[in-house]
């Protein structure tokens, strides 16, 4: 507005002493011809200054900056095709290969896949063993043993293998699962709906809240060794999902926190029983009381480990099927878990309220761990039949199941920070009027360069550099998207555009149009006359 | 076969809706005269609250100045029915965006997250694609605009883009937009984003209007289509399969004098299908967790060692006080100069203009 001002007021004092002398002149009849032509130079000088120097100004002086995009290169990248290369090396046990057939395989054999493999109806034998590390080991079928040529051995071999890596690495369901903001999963899928629905989205960091609900401090007194718990069940699975993100743990004991829904007593188990069912309302009161870090905007993942009062106790969970739930736990998607921790057995024959309870936090974590590992992404859907894993370990994640994720989560980031600036390029491009500062053309070009150089990686398949490439990107893209400064508020509809102009331009615009057509006139006389004198 | 068929039960859980969490974005005018807009909003809000979404997620942008207004005759109380039955205001509300903050700008920041980085968790909208959506807007408006704060208006093209572009950064799985206002059916009219669906109280040219007045409080305390909205809601609890259908019959024509009107043109879904509880309430999906892992490594316990004092100590170190006395006894800060104002130059100019008209321009030589 200030811009409008200044240019419409250098337009208006360029001509407020000098316009109205030349119009008066040229229009009085009784002129000498020198002054007229005095006048007439005055309102050409006029018009000349305003249409050099006045509309440049003006144009200059309202144009929203906008910083330059590198548009092309995004929509090149909003196509998105993506070349994942897993590296694998296929080692044959000693005796299963004659040593012409193994002198005849061909080192490198490269697959490109496209399409994904119907599962096939193996028979429930195990014939897969897969590691914790990033090994698997395959048992040839038994019509294979015996001297069959090398082709027919390879044949046997391909599809097996592909399962394999299908598991291992990453498939169709899952690379679409990543993509769900791009591509709605098809309706058959769905198993990779559900698991698409619990994992937490990619996000640079988690926050993960620990804590213990106990409603009756009167009878109970809880200790739980809570820090040295988290720091030696749960830290090593973070520390080693630490190049996906970032997490900070905390943790707080709640008192006089009941739960929103009444368990009902099963006289058969005498106990009481929470139904399937009611286990959706039991969060909300819950949550309501819950503390949360209000320092970042990371996603919240909230554990509570309820206890219950002396009066409902023993309390049992059951499924839908009314049976009693071994881990006596449930979780929500997006949200968390919860485990209901029975104490009735630490009750002596002559229980003394409140009674000293130490919780075993070794029960407690390996519940939390199975939970918090669905809710990170890092479970997947059943294994094929036939197939046989190993535990994870104490880190509670084996190799493969990290490089997993690291797959899905690039694809994820890729795709999501593709999307981000894409529409952040068609937002700005529709929007004439949002101004475009220096920082934000800066976020947006790193964004392409980072997305570039992860695309390489995947294609080269260096999974870690790629998730790097990928996690710098979205942040990029992010801090570029959400920037403040991006707001749409610029919008004048044309009617109000008209109305702020005209009473600034037109009452000047009208003199000097009317006094170079009164040129135009007198000069089309002149040559009449001149032509008259002629003739 | 067990597996598969236990997974398909798992995911029939799911494909009811497509969402885990639930928002709700609420907003209103200010002044006396505009009590029922205030109480409208918070009537939504308590129901909002009954059906399950915590604080945390509900953003409540209200002006804020009934409960403590000088001209309540009951301070510290908003009600929402002539005979005094409910008290909307109650211990627990929780505004997010009080007063001046209710602004156009604030409103389309929140809804688009553009924030500035210092904006705390309560005053965002941390929406993800699996999201609900529930924004409630009240107030004056007119065609194609909703005013804020009777001095601002919000218009209904930018509200279309705000929405899209939340769609575009998937802020949202699925929103519900409902407006009681005057001519509320053209604030829907621009919208263009998919998975939308909308609600208002009258169509263009219509006026909505308020439901009854209060004698001793001396106003109007709700308006027509939210209290048989509220009606409509009180019969709602978390369990419950009403569908959105009922919701398109409430207030008809008989009862609120306005038309009301609905747009489910963009949803995906069919109406029929989308529960209630689906926006105004927060029922979670849960699944039952199956598998535990096993350790059977003990705890170590964190024994109180005192290994080289100086790492276990926490050096704590205080920030150096403010020096008060060089604050009392500092001198004024010396001020740039600048350029005389237009003011006290206009003034000189009319002092020498006045001195020499009645003085001769002969007395010129005794100043210079």
């Amino acid at each position: 507005m200030k811009c409008i001002s200044v240019s419409a007021l250098f337009l208006s004092c360029s001509l407020c002493c000098q316009l109205l002398v030349p119009l008066i002149l040229s229009l009085c009849l009784s002129l000498s011809p020198s002054e007229r032509r005095q006048g007439q130079h005055a309102a050409l000088a006029i018009a000349a200054v305003v249409i050099i120097v006045g509309v440049p100004l003006w144009w200059r002086t309202t144009e929203t900056y906008r910083a330059w995009l590198p548009v092309t290169q995004i929509n090149e990248l909003a196509k998105l095709q993506l070349q994942l290369s897993v590296d694998v090396e296929v080692v044959f046990a000693r005796g299963t290969l004659t040593p012409e057939q193994q002198k005849k395989v061909p080192l490198t054999q490269t697959q490109d896949e496209e399409h994904m493999v119907d599962g096939e109806d193996l028979l429930m034998v195990v014939e897969v063993y897969i590691g914790q590390r990033r090994t698997a080991m395959l048992r040839i079928g038994a019509q294979m043993r015996v001297g069959r040529t090398l082709k027919q051995l390879l044949a046997h071999l391909e599809p097996r293998i592909q399962q394999v890596l299908q598991v291992m690495s990453f498939s169709h369901s899952d690379i679409t699962a990543a993509l769900s903001d791009r591509v709605r999963p098809s309706p058959g899928n769905k198993e990779s709906l559900a698991d698409s629905m619990r994992a937490f989205k990619s996000s640079p960091g988690y926050e993960i809240t620990f804590s213990l609900l106990n409603p009756d401090p009167k009878s109970h007194r809880l200790h739980w060794d809570i820090e040295s718990a988290v720091q030696n069940y749960i830290q090593p699975l973070l520390t080693k999902l630490a190049p996906v993100a970032n997490f900070s743990i905390d943790s707080q004991i709640l008192y006089y926190a009941m739960l929103g829904v009444n368990p009902r007593y099963d006289s058969s188990l005498s106990a009481y029983t929470l139904s399937a069912d009611s286990l959706a309302h039991v969060i909300n009161p819950v949550e309501a009381r819950l503390g949360s870090n209000a320092a970042s905007s990371n996603p919240v993942l909230n554990f509570l480990l309820y206890v219950p009062d002396a009066h409902h106790s023993p309390l049992y969970i059951h499924d839908h099927k009314k049976q009693k739930v071994h881990s006596n736990a449930f979780h929500s998607p997006r949200w968390g878990g919860i485990m209901v921790y029975n104490v009735n057995d630490f009750y002596g024959p002559d229980p003394v309220f409140p009674m000293d309870i130490n919780i075993s936090m070794a029960k407690v974590m390996g519940v939390f761990l199975a939970q918090l590992r669905l809710l990170l992404g890092v479970q997947s859907s059943a294994t094929p039949p036939g197939f046989v894993v190993a535990s994870c370990g104490s880190a509670g994640l084996a190799d493969w199941e990290l490089d997993r994720l690291m797959w899905s989560r690039t694809v994820e980031n890729v795709a999501t920070a593709t999307t981000t600036i894409t529409s952040l390029a068609q937002l700005l491009d529709q929007i004439g009027n949002i101004v475009i500062n220096d920082n934000i053309a800066q976020q947006v070009s790193s964004t392409v360069t980072s997305l570039q150089l992860a695309v390489a990686e995947l294609e080269a398949g260096n999974l870690g550099f790629a998730l790097q490439y990928s996690k710098e990107a979205i942040l990029a893209s992010e801090r570029a998207f959400f920037d403040p400064s991006l707001l749409h508020l610029l919008y004048f509809p044309d009617d109000q555009k008209f109305a702020i102009y005209i009473p600034l331009f037109l009452p000047m615009c009208v003199p000097i149009l009317l006094s170079l057509l009164k040129m135009l006139s007198e000069a089309r006389q002149r040559r009449k006359e001149k032509q008259a004198k002629r003739d | 076969r067990v597996t598969r068929k236990r997974s398909v039960d798992k995911a029939g859980q799911f494909f009811g809706s497509g969402h885990t969490n639930n928002w709700a974005v609420t907003c209103t005018s200010q002044f006396w005269f505009n009590y029922r807009h205030v109480a409208n909003t918070l009537s939504v809000y308590r129901s909002v609250k009954r059906l399950g979404i915590p604080d945390s997620h509900i953003v409540l942008m209200l002006a804020d100045d009934m409960a403590c207004n000088h001209r309540n005759p009951k301070p510290a109380t908003v009600f929402s029915h002539k005979n005094m039955e409910l008290n909307v205001y109650g211990d627990d509300v929780e505004v997010d965006y009080r007063g001046y903050e209710v602004t156009v700008e604030n409103f389309l920041r929140v809804l688009t997250g553009r924030l500035p980085p210092s904006t705390p968790r309560s005053k965002r909208l941390l929406s993800d694609d699996r999201s609900n959506i529930l924004i409630y807007l009240t107030g004056h408006g007119g065609n194609g605009f909703l005013k804020f704060q009777d001095s601002e208006e919000i218009s209904n093209v930018e509200l279309a883009d705000a929405f899209e572009q939340m769609w575009q950064k998937r802020r949202y799985n699925e929103l519900l937009f409902i407006i009681d206002t005057c001519q509320g059916a053209s604030m829907y009219e621009r919208f263009y984003s998919p998975n939308l669906m909308a609600l208002a109280s009258s169509q263009v040219g219509e006026d909505s209007l308020s439901h009854q007045p209060d004698l001793a409080i001396g106003v109007h305390l709700m308006d027509r289509y939210t209290f048989y909205l509220l009606e409509f809601l009180e019969d709602i609890h978390p369990a419950s399969t009403t569908n959105m259908n009922d919701l398109f019959k409430v207030c008809p024509k008989s009862q609120c004098v306005s038309t009301p009107g609905h747009r489910t043109d963009l949803f995906l879904r069919d109406p029929g299908s989308v529960l209630i509880t689906d926006f105004f309430g927060s029922v979670r999906k849960v699944e039952i967790t199956m598998e535990t892992i096993n350790l059977t490594s003990p705890v170590e316990q964190v024994e109180d060692k005192p290994v080289d004092g100086d790492l276990q100590r926490e050096t704590h170190s205080y920030v150096d006080q403010l020096p008060v006395s060089e604050i009392i006894h500092q001198k004024p800060k010396q001020k740039d100069w600048h350029p005389p104002d237009g003011f006290i130059l206009g003034l000189w100019t009319l002092i020498l203009l006045v001195f020499f008209k009645t003085y001769g321009v002969k007395h010129l030589k005794h100043i210079f």
